[in-house]
C-alpha cells in the first residue's frame, strides 16, 4: 500500500475490501441458488394462492398435502392472500424470485408474460394434453400463442336465486334481464326483502366482472382492435341497465361497495333474492352452518340479453414465475394441481378443467345441480381485454362506471371518459 | 480494575509519533461509525438516490433492464393529471380535518384527563388503548362498524331512531372520505392527548391560583394561561399529524381500497396504484418525490412556527 496514513488509505482499503467481501459473498449466493436448481425437481417451493372463491384454503393444503406425500423430497410452502392483494404481491415478489408458482387471473398473462414475469410452458404443455381442457379454461394463460401456464381454476358467474323469494312474489325465475328487472320489481312491491339485486360493484375486478356479463349479453364488446368501443350499443346499454336498477331501488344500495364476498354474506342471510356470483357460492349458500337460506338456492345459466347470455370467464391458471430457482419441481407440482384426478376429487367448490370430467361420477355426483348448467355455460364465455396494460383499463373503467353508478355523470359521459383515458394508457406503452 | 489501568496503559507508548495515534484513532472512529454508515446509506441515502434514478426513466417493470430515458417526463406527468390533483385535493381534506379534529378533541381530552377524580388511572389507560391498536387492525374494525348490513354503526343508529333504516357508509365517496376520517381521529386522538396532558402536568399551580385572585373565571384561564401555554405542544403535535396524515395509506388500503370511483384515493394510495398495480415505476417514483416534496414544505414551515413559539414560564 502506497498510502498508510490517515483517512485517505483507510477509505480505499474498506472501500475495496467491502467490495471484494461484497462480491464474494454474492458469488456464493449464486452459486448456492444455482445448486438449487440444479437438483432437478427437489427442494423447497414457495407457492402463492388466494383466499376466496374456488378451492379453499383447506382444499389446496390436502392438496399439497397429497403432492409432497407422492414426492417426498419436495416441500411445499403456501401463502394466501386475497384477490385483491394477489396481483401486486406477484409484481412486488417477482425480482426477488419469492414465489416458485403464482395464481394468475386470466387478465393478467397479458401483462406477465409481455413483461417476462412468468415462465413461457408451451413446450412443456403439448397439444394433446391441451385438446382435453375445455376452451374457456385454455384461453386463461394464452398470450400471442403462447401458454404462461396451466388453467387451474374454470369459472363464470352465474345466476343464483332465492326460489322462496320468487315464488312469494308469485314470478317465475327469470332468464332475461329484463325478466330480472321485472321480477325484482315484483319481490320489491310485494315486500319480500327490499333489495332485491346484490351486485359486486366496488371499485375492484369484481366489477368490471359483473359489467362484462352484462355488456355481452347487450351485445356489446370492450375493443374493435385499439379502439375503445363499450361507450357505444351494448357497453353502454349494460350501464344504463345498472343504473336504472339502482335508481328504482331494485338493487341494494351497498353493492358499490361490495365484493364477491358481501354478496354471499348478503344473499346467505337472506337479504336478497337474486345475484351474479362465482360457482362457489353454491354450496356455501346451501350450507346451513354458512347460510340462512340454505336449500332454497338455485343455479342457472346467467340471464340472457338481446344478443345472448355468455358467462364471464373469470379462470384463473398457475403459472411458474421466472425468479423460481427450482423451475422443475414448480413444474411438477403444477402439474400435479391442474391435474385430472386431483380436480375430479375436489369439484365441490370448483369445476374441473378437463373436458371428459364432466362426464365423471365423481364430478357429477358432487355437485348435481350444477353441472348440467355449467355444461351449458361453460361453453359460451365473454373474456375481459386481452392486454398487456389491463390493470390500468380496468381500475379506468371502474372509477367511470362507479361515478355513474353514484350519478355523478351520465353512463353515456363516464363511458366516454374512460374512452378516452383508456386510450391514452394504451397509447403510452 | 481494569478500567483506571487503561488510560494508563494507553498513556504509556506516549512517545510514539502523534500522526500514528491520530491514524489509529481515526480508524477506530470509523470502525465505530461503519454500522451506523451501512445502515444510513443503506436504507436512506441509497433509496433517495435510487428512486430519484427511476423516476427519470418510464420504467415498467420491476425487474432491472435498460428502459428509455425521460427527464422530467414522469413529474410533468403528473402535474397535468387531473386524477393527480384530486388525489392531493383529497389528501389536504383530510389532512386538515384529521389534524384539527385530533388536536381539538386530544386537548379536551387531556384536559379531563388531567382532573382529579376517582379511577383516573383507569381512564386514562382505556384511552391509551385506540393507539395502541394497529392501524390496519383499526381499519378492519371500522369497515366492520360501518358494515351496510350488519355493522354495528347502522343498528346503533337505527335503535337511538337517529336514522330511519340501514345506510351505506362507504358506498359514496364523499361520506366513504369521511368515514375514513372518522377512524383515524379515533385511533389517533390519544397520541395528542396524551402529548397534551405532559404538558398540563408542567404549568405550575400557582398560576391559576394567581388568576383565581385576579377574579378570572375557569374559561378565562383556560384561554389566558393554559392555551398559551400549550401552544408549543400543540405545534409539536401538528407537525407529527400533519406529515403522517398526509402518507395516509393504509387505512385506505383496509378499509375502501381507494373507492368507492376513487372517492378515498389519497396521494399515497395512488403513488403505490400506478407503480404496483399499473407496473408504472418510474411515475411511481416521481410521484413518491412530490410526496416528499410536500412533507418538506409542512416540516420547514413548522419549523420556522416553533421557533417563534417558544414560550417561558
Amino acid at each position: 500500500m502506497k498510502t498508510d496514513k490517515g483517512f485517505g488509505g483507510l477509505r480505499r482499503f474498506s472501500r475495496r475490501e467491502f467490495l471484494g467481501i461484497g462480491a464474494a459473498s454474492g458469488a456464493g449466493l449464486l452459486l448456492a441458488g444455482c445448486g438449487g436448481g440444479q437438483q432437478g425437481g427437489s427442494g423447497t417451493l414457495n407457492a402463492l394462492f388466494m383466499k376466496q372463491a374456488a378451492y379453499s384454503e383447506d382444499n389446496v393444503r390436502s392438496m399439497t398435502k397429497e403432492f409432497q406425500s407422492h414426492n417426498p423430497d419436495i416441500k411445499v410452502n403456501l401463502t394466501f392472500v386475497a384477490y385483491e392483494a394477489l396481483h401486486d404481491k406477484i409484481v412486488a415478489a417477482a425480482p426477488a424470485g419469492t414465489y416458485d408458482t403464482v395464481l394468475v387471473d386470466v387478465v393478467w398473462p397479458a401483462e406477465f408474460g409481455s413483461k417476462n414475469m412468468i415462465m413461457d410452458i408451451t413446450a412443456r404443455f403439448p397439444e394433446t394434453e391441451r385438446n382435453r381442457i375445455l376452451g374457456g379454461a385454455l384461453q386463461t394463460t394464452e398470450y400471442e400463442d403462447k401458454y404462461y401456464g396451466v388453467p387451474w381454476i374454470l369459472d363464470t358467474k352465474y345466476f343464483f336465486y332465492n326460489r322462496d323469494m320468487l315464488s312469494k312474489a308469485g314470478v317465475q325465475p327469470p332468464d332475461t334481464w329484463e325478466g330480472v328487472a321485472d321480477a325484482a320489481r315484483a319481490i320489491k312491491s310485494a315486500g319480500v326483502v327490499k333489495y332485491p339485486l346484490i351486485w359486486s360493484w366496488a371499485q375492484a375486478e369484481a366489477l368490471m366482472c359483473d359489467y362484462a356479463t352484462l355488456l355481452g349479453a347487450f351485445g356489446g364488446t370492450f375493443f374493435d382492435g385499439d379502439k375503445p368501443t363499450f361507450n357505444t350499443g351494448g357497453g353502454l346499454e349494460a350501464l344504463e341497465f345498472m343504473r336504472m336498477t339502482l335508481d328504482e331501488g331494485l338493487s341494494n344500495p351497498a353493492s358499490t361497495e361490495s365484493i364477491e364476498e358481501d354478496v354471499r354474506r348478503v344473499f346467505s342471510q337472506g337479504q336478497a333474492a337474486m345475484a351474479l356470483n362465482w360457482t362457489y357460492m353454491f354450496s356455501l349458500a346451501n350450507d346451513p352452518a354458512e347460510s340462512q337460506v340454505a336449500g332454497k338456492v338455485d343455479i342457472a345459466h346467467t340471464p340472457s340479453g338481446p344478443s345472448g347470455a355468455p358467462g364471464v370467464n373469470g379462470s384463473m391458471g398457475m403459472a411458474v414465475s421466472r425468479g423460481s430457482q427450482n423451475q422443475d419441481a414448480a413444474w411438477k407440482y403444477v402439474q400435479f394441481m391442474t391435474s385430472q384426478k386431483v380436480q375430479n376429487k375436489y369439484a365441490k367448490l370448483s369445476l374441473p378443467i378437463w373436458k371428459s370430467s364432466y362426464e365423471d361420477k365423481q364430478v357429477v355426483n358432487a355437485l348435481p345441480e350444477v353441472v348440467p348448467v355449467a355444461k351449458e355455460q361453460l361453453k359460451d364465455m365473454i373474456l375481459r381485454p386481452v392486454v398487456p396494460q389491463y390493470n390500468e383499463v380496468s381500475s379506468t373503467m371502474q372509477v367511470e362506471i362507479q361515478k355513474a353508478l353514484s350519478g355523478d355523470k351520465t353512463p353515456k359521459q363516464a363511458l366516454d371518459d374512460a374512452a378516452k383515458s383508456v386510450s391514452t394508457a394504451l397509447q403510452r406503452s | 480494575m481494569s478500567v483506571t489501568r487503561a488510560p494508563k496503559t494507553a498513556r504509556a507508548p506516549r512517545s510514539g509519533s502523534d500522526s500514528r495515534r491520530a491514524f489509529r484513532q481515526g480508524r477506530l472512529a470509523l470502525l465505530l461509525l461503519l454500522p451506523s454508515l451501512v445502515v444510513v446509506f443503506g436504507i436512506v441515502v441509497y433509496p433517495l438516490l435510487r428512486t430519484l434514478y427511476t423516476s427519470l426513466f418510464d420504467v415498467n417493470s420491476a425487474f432491472p433492464g435498460t428502459y428509455p430515458f425521460s427527464g422530467l417526463g414522469n413529474y410533468l406527468r403528473a402535474v397535468q393529471s387531473g386524477e393527480f390533483w384530486a388525489a392531493i385535493g383529497r389528501t389536504f381534506y383530510f389532512t386538515l380535518s384529521t389534524t384539527v379534529l385530533e388536536v381539538v378533541f386530544g386537548v379536551l381530552l387531556a384536559l379531563l384527563l388531567n382532573a382529579e377524580f376517582r379511577g383516573r388511572w383507569l381512564l386514562r389507560s382505556i384511552v391509551i388503548l385506540p393507539w395502541a391498536l394497529p392501524t390496519v387492525v383499526n381499519g378492519a374494525m371500522w369497515r366492520w362498524i360501518f358494515n351496510p348490513e350488519y355493522g354495528a354503526l347502522n343498528a346503533l343508529l337505527t335503535q337511538l331512531q337517529v336514522i330511519p333504516e340501514y345506510r351505506s357508509w362507504l358506498g359514496t365517496p364523499w361520506m366513504a372520505l369521511n368515514m375514513i376520517v372518522v377512524a383515524d381521529v379515533w385511533k389517533m386522538t390519544p397520541l395528542a392527548a396524551f402529548f397534551v396532558l405532559a404538558a398540563l402536568q408542567t404549568i405550575p399551580r400557582d398560576l391559576y391560583e394567581a388568576a383565581w385572585v385576579d377574579g378570572a373565571g375557569k374559561v378565562r384561564s383556560f384561554f389566558s394561561i393554559t392555551l398559551p401555554l400549550l401552544t408549543p405542544t400543540i405545534l409539536i403535535v401538528l407537525v407529527l399529524r400533519t406529515m403522517e396524515a398526509f402518507k395516509v395509506f393504509d387505512l385506505v388500503y383496509v378499509m375502501t381500497r381507494g373507492g368507492p370511483a376513487n372517492g378515498t384515493q389519497t396521494i399515497a394510495y395512488y403513488t403505490y396504484v400506478e407503480a404496483f398495480s399499473n407496473q408504472l415505476f418510474g411515475y411511481g417514483a416521481a410521484l413518491a418525490y412530490i410526496i416528499a416534496l410536500f412533507i418538506l414544505f409542512f416540516a420547514i414551515t413548522y419549523m420556522r412556527l416553533l421557533r417563534r413559539g417558544e414560550v417561558e414560564y
